[in-house]
């Protein structure tokens, strides 16, 4: 597939009013043909960030570049025809199929005259093949398993033909090994199809292992990005998710691997304290 | 893709893409249509053979005939198919735009909005000295068309703010309420031959139709289901969510507001000379789904042909089965769909 890279580009941008808005005065280019995956602890903005790149949010203060145009005076369609979004948690209208979710893609293509060209059809055959549904087409969305449908989805933002996909926290309700399925998927679409892609990922292992660009979101700004390697360290664990944590080496990929702190089942802990214990035989439980 | 269940169609720059499944169910559904029409013509005080109807729908039958067919039976049984058809698009477009199959025109409050400035009228319009009206009862459907379009109006002008499906069938259910409380009121205040006939109305019936009368709903529901037809894909894309509707390039707010404005006109337009025939824009979408799946470019179609072989056959049951007496269409289509109804609620756990 022929792509050509687009730019995306947040002008400092405040999103939200009064004296304590969500994001202030913000600046982020998306990098081009790259994996940016943006990470911060709950509440601090990161999805708000991403639904402001989508256009779903519309800032207060600054706009968001698209190749050199403001998003929010560009035709909604045509934007369409660049940047996809995969919302968090989308749900289909029941029973319907595959075929069906996956051609809602193609809408930015249409009009009433022009519902299924030549072009709709490679596109979407091309989109199910890449999800591995082709032959899953004709089953309904809603008795697929987690892992399946969000495949869908990713199939129905890859029939918008996009440079760009956007998509807020796609790994929420799965489980690990199905996790890896779709961030596997995802980054192989952006090796072999150069598509740009940004997302909000909780894991911040995952993010490490698949981004090429992390944004740490904290404090209504960006608090750092760049590579995982030269920005994930004890330091950005502290300031931005208030979390104390070891950073190691992840054994598999030697990217960077955040081990938190906090209390938990603490076996060394726990033999130390025995240790201790024994010397006082007659201390009171 | 070249599969069994869809058939592209292609020329020039024009492409669709049909459901054979949905393409078959339309068929069946409109014969089926046809011989409700043929039948309902033929039966009642007088009974005349389908094969007399067919000739007396080209006058070609007795005098008799000719004028039961033309004159009482026809225009009446096309208004019902019309209403029929108006109510049960309105539904499964609402149904689509708050993305709940239990939506329907009785909820954003249309139907209630009608009644009131149908007994309203009723009310100022007759002189208490003569107990008759002052106004021509021509004027009647005008009246209710304009309660139906205030009352889908108000609600949606309620409900813009942070939009949100619930809150768009939580101010229908409010706003109703209200209206109806206005309506009883109207109806106690009023003379007392005035409420008999106001409660007909209310419940939905066709009696008294007219060739002007289905003239003119025959051109307004074609305009406007003609338009549903032409937006399904945006209906469709706002069945998916503000989110993804967005993330494919629809324009949310404009097509909503069209949508909603559709929807009110088709169901405004059916109760202004219906009256309130309930639960047919709530029941034909809901069965329409189930026969051709969730694509509204079939379910609009499907649903239409479905409205209005409900309010057919209820209106063909209503004057028959009880003679002498006449019961409203709306007495049957409510007896079938309250407790589909109920069985809808029970059944469906999602609330979004």
């Amino acid at each position: 597939m022929e792509v050509m890279r687009m730019d995306l580009e947040a002008q400092s941008i405040t999103v939200g009013y009064g004296d304590d808005p969500i994001l202030e005065a913000l600046n982020l280019q998306i990098p081009k043909g790259k994996v940016t995956v943006f990470i911060g602890k709950n509440g601090c903005g990161k999805s708000t960030l991403l639904s402001t790149f989508a256009r779903l949010i519309k800032p207060s203060l600054g706009s968001i570049v698209l190749n050199g145009r403001d998003i929010a005076k560009t035709a909604t369609k045509k934007v369409a025809r660049d940047l996809a979004l995969l919302p968090q948690g989308p749900v289909a209208p029941e029973g319907l199929t595959i075929l069906q979710l996956v051609r809602q893609g193609r809408y930015p293509y249409q009009n009433w005259l022009n519902q299924w060209s030549v072009e709709d059809e490679n596109i979407i055959r091309h989109a199910l093949k890449v999800t591995n549904l082709e032959d899953l087409s004709d089953r309904p969305v809603d008795s697929l398993s987690g892992g399946q449908r969000q495949r869908a989805w990713i199939a129905m933002v890859l029939a918008q033909n996009t440079d760009i996909l956007l998509l807020d926290e796609p790994t929420t309700y799965l489980d690990l090994a199905h996790q890896m399925d779709i961030l596997d998927l995802l980054f192989a679409l952006n090796r072999t199809e150069k598509r740009t892609i940004a997302m909000v990922l909780h894991d911040i292992n995952l993010a490490c292992r698949y981004a090429d660009h992390i944004v740490a979101v904290g404090d209504k700004k960006i608090y750092a990005q760049g590579a995982p390697e030269d920005i994930v360290t004890a330091q950005l664990m502290k300031d931005v998710f208030q979390m104390n944590a070891e950073i190691i080496v992840d054994p598999i990929f030697g990217t960077p691997m955040c081990i938190p702190h906090g209390r938990g089942r603490n076996l060394l802990k726990q033999r130390q304290q025995e240790n201790t214990q024994t010397e006082r035989p007659q201390s009171v439980q | 893709m070249e599969n069994r269940k869809y058939h592209a169609l292609r020329w020039n720059k024009a492409s669709f893409l049909v459901d054979r499944k949905a393409l078959l169910a339309g068929i069946i559904l409109a014969i089926l249509f046809i011989i409700v029409i043929i039948l309902s013509l033929g039966l009642g005080d007088v009974f005349i053979s389908p094969v007399e109807v067919v000739k007396a729908i080209f006058k070609q039958s007795t005098s008799l005939n000719n004028l039961v067919v033309h004159s009482f039976r026809f225009p009446r049984i096309l208004l019902s198919a019309l209403a029929g058809m108006g109510l049960a698009v309105a539904g499964a477009i609402l149904q689509g735009l708050v993305r709940n199959p239990l939506a329907s025109p009785d909820i954003i409050g249309v139907t209630s909005g009608a009644s009131l400035t149908t007994v309203m009228f009723l009310t100022f319009s007759s002189s208490h000295e003569a107990s008759s009206m002052n106004v021509s009862i021509q004027w009647l459907p005008v009246a209710s068309f304009i309660g139906a379009l205030f009352m889908g109006g108000l609600v949606f002008l309620l409900s813009r703010h942070r939009f949100s499906a619930i809150k768009l069938v939580l101010m229908g259910i409010g706003l109703s309420a209200g209206a109806k409380a206005l309506t009883d009121l109207m109806l106690i205040i009023g003379p007392i031959y005035l409420a008999s006939q106001s409660s007909i109305w209310i419940t939905g019936s066709v009696n008294g139709a007219s060739w002007s009368s289905v003239v003119f709903l025959f051109i307004w529901s074609i305009v406007f289901i003609g338009l549903a037809q032409i937006l399904t894909r945006r209906l469709n894309a706002q069945a998916f969510g503000e989110k993804v509707a967005v993330g494919i390039g629809n324009n949310l707010k404009r097509d909503r507001i069209l949508l909603i404005i559709l929807s009110t006109a088709l169901a405004g337009g059916a109760v202004a000379y219906a009256g309130a025939i309930g639960f047919v824009g709530l029941m034909a979408p809901h069965m329409a789904r189930r026969l051709v799946g969730s694509s509204f470019g079939s379910i609009i179609p499907v649903s239409a042909l479905i409205g209005g072989l409900i309010v057919m056959i209820s209106d063909l049951i209503g004057r028959t089965v009880f003679t002498p007496l006449e019961i409203p269409a709306g007495v049957f289509t409510a007896a079938i769909g309250a407790p589909y109804f109920i069985y809808l609620l029970y059944k469906t756990g999602k609330w979004r």
